[in-house]
């Protein structure tokens, strides 16, 4: 019997260990991408940069390059961590942040905000209505699931009729627009970590931390999920509660990690599955594992799209997922037992 | 005690079930059986707090359940589901260990790890502890999930139909597992059984349901009557007493008149 206990535990040292490589890597990403750039300095250079304050390189780490990594951490740990509690809500391997059309809710908000916002505010305006319309569609499909006593293919079904919709509204004012606006357009749909400063992320890193440990919490709840809605509930989970909190904190924490930096596709749906071959399915490990393989790719593709055709900068929705995919197919080809 | 009174479920404005009133005690084991469609698993269902009924009370140990919270309710009362989860992909012990889901605050203690380890080893499922789910038999998953039911440590037990995808072998292990519970340890299982025999065989008390009523309930040999199965099963059958339990032997369908 002791045995088994070991042995089981020995499964939980491991996911910890893997965890802590994970962030590892992540801070290995993240030297690199500090000391990379437009003006290459070298990885000891910039480190001793990071706290010498006089000098060049010193307000370009803190003022350019540092601000770009913390909101890509950022940005991929919530998304990573959305798409984990996405698919686990609504037992759909295919479901992300996106499949309940918040991005596109979200570039609604922003392209509203490009067309007939004022030029001064635009920033801060673009980003709050991208927040309020991402949030729009979660809170649209929470009306229509309470109907339905929150059953998931009803959430993904109305999720991609909202999809439809403002994908339509979207293209419909972008048709209306001038050449200027749509160019605006255009490249908040492409994804930037380009016009972010220390604020955004300040504002950023509240809206998305704070749902965290409420959902670590669930975490156990998730799991049985997976063991069915009647199962669960005889487990005393409260499902419905689950099911909709989980759809706001992750609707929260997606609006907040796109809001200031457009649409960054394909993380929410590859960081879980990624984490999760490699974590297994228990959403303790799966959460930060998630948020941690979620930053380590969001970080990764926007040190690549600055500096592999420099001063050129490929936009990071479109870096985001060169990579991921092909990486996304390895791991798919290579996995060894299911996983969903 | 187990004390459903007058209960009523409506599905879409039909009745489901209408006016059960059953008990339950401590180390008992009962059978609820009747045809297809006559509201076994129904009735299971509003006691393990999936459903809630539209009419009746529900008691255990002198509290209405519909004033528990669904923690408390979930270390009461033990569910084991008919359906196996389509797919599963975790192994047999954390599917175990979700059994200490309502003991649980942020994730499992070294003491549930040590009672899943005990459940386990008390089923004879070491061997499989460790692998998966979704590659075990027929047999071994319907053992996991009452391995689940009882690392919840819940006085009462539900299970709906625990026998219906299991061969002959694994059936008379699965029944003498939860007699063995109901003897030794002096928990009370409530079963939805489709073979009579088995639950004439197994069962301390049976209940016969028909359309959503109880027609009769009391020893299996009260029950397990040729009137009874006649009317409730429409099957005429021959009923011998064997090794103190009733036998069942279906005969023929009864021709309707006309």
């Amino acid at each position: 019997m002791q045995d088994i206990c070991e042995r089981y535990k020995g499964f939980g040292t491991r996911k910890v260990f893997i965890l802590f490589f994970l962030a590892v890597v992540l801070l290995g990403v993240s030297l690199l991408a500090i000391s990379l750039g437009a003006s290459s300095v070298g990885v000891f250079d910039s480190f001793r940069a990071l706290f010498n304050p006089s000098g060049i390189a010193h307000d370009i780490i803190w003022q350019l390059r540092l601000p770009r990594i913390a909101m890509a951490i950022l940005v991929g740990c919530g998304l990573g961590i959305a798409g984990s509690v996405f698919q686990a809500i609504l037992k759909n391997p295919l479901a992300s942040p996106y499949t309940l059309g918040m991005a596109s809710s979200a570039g609604f908000g922003a392209v509203l905000a490009i067309i007939f916002g004022g030029s001064y505010y635009g920033h801060y305006l673009v980003a709050g209505n991208a927040f309020f319309f991402a949030l729009l569609a979660s809170l649209l499909i929470l009306g229509i699931a309470r109907y339905k006593s929150a059953a998931p293919e009803t959430m993904i079904l109305a999720g991609i009729a909202i999809m439809f919709l403002f994908s339509a509204l979207s293209s419909f004012l972008q048709y209306m627009g001038t050449a200027d606006e749509v160019h605006a357009i255009v490249f908040w749909f492409f994804g930037s970590l380009s016009k972010v400063g220390w604020r955004e992320i300040a504002i950023a890193a509240v809206m998305i931390l704070a749902p965290v440990p409420v959902l670590l919490k669930w975490s156990w709840d998730f799991n049985l999920l997976a063991a069915g809605d009647e199962s669960a509930k005889a487990l005393g989970v409260n499902v419905t509660k689950i099911r909709m909190g989980g759809v706001i904190f992750a609707s929260l924490i997606t609006a907040a990690a796109i809001c200031f930096t457009g649409v960054i596709g394909f993380i929410g749906l590859v960081a879980p599955h990624i984490a999760r071959m490699i974590l297994g399915g228990d959403h303790w490990f799966l959460l930060p594992g998630s948020a941690l393989v979620g930053s380590i790719l969001v970080l990764m593709a926007d040190t690549l799209g600055r500096t592999c055709w420099a001063p050129q900068i490929i936009p990071l929705g479109i870096v985001t997922s060169f990579i991921g995919v092909p990486f996304f197919f390895y791991l798919l080809m290579k996995k060894k037992r299911e996983y969903w | 005690m187990l004390h459903v009174e007058k209960l009523c479920f409506d599905y879409k404005k039909t009745a489901i079930i209408k006016d059960i009133d059953i008990e339950l005690h401590p180390g008992q084991m009962l059978s609820v059986v009747g045809p297809n469609g006559t509201g076994k698993t129904t009735l299971l269902k509003c006691i393990a707090g999936i459903f809630s009924p539209g009419k009746g009370e529900i008691y255990i140990d002198g509290m209405d359940i519909s004033k528990m919270s669904r923690k408390t309710h979930a270390t009461c009362v033990g569910y084991v589901p008919q359906d196996l989860p389509g797919k599963f992909p975790i192994t047999v012990f954390d599917a175990v260990l979700m059994g200490r889901r309502p003991y649980m605050t942020w994730k499992p203690s070294e003491n549930d790890l040590e009672k899943v380890a005990a459940v386990l080893e008390s089923l004879n499922l070491e061997e499989i502890a460790l692998r998966d789910f979704d590659r075990l038999s027929g047999g071994q998953k319907q053992k996991v999930l009452l391995a689940r039911a009882v690392a919840q440590e819940t006085a009462y037990l539900l299970l709906d139909e625990p026998t219906s995808n299991l061969d002959l072998k694994h059936q008379l292990e699965v029944l003498e597992l939860i007699s063995g519970m109901v003897k030794k340890n002096g928990v009370a299982a409530m079963l939805a059984m489709h073979d009579l025999n088995l639950a004439s065989r197994f069962s301390d008390k049976i209940a016969m349901m028909n359309n959503g009523t109880l027609v009769c309930s009391g020893k299996p040999h009260q029950v397990m009557t040729t009137e009874n199965i006649r009317s409730v099963y429409g099957v005429e059958a021959v009923v011998h007493q064997a090794n103190g339990h009733p036998h069942i032997l279906p005969t023929r369908p009864v021709r309707s008149a006309g």
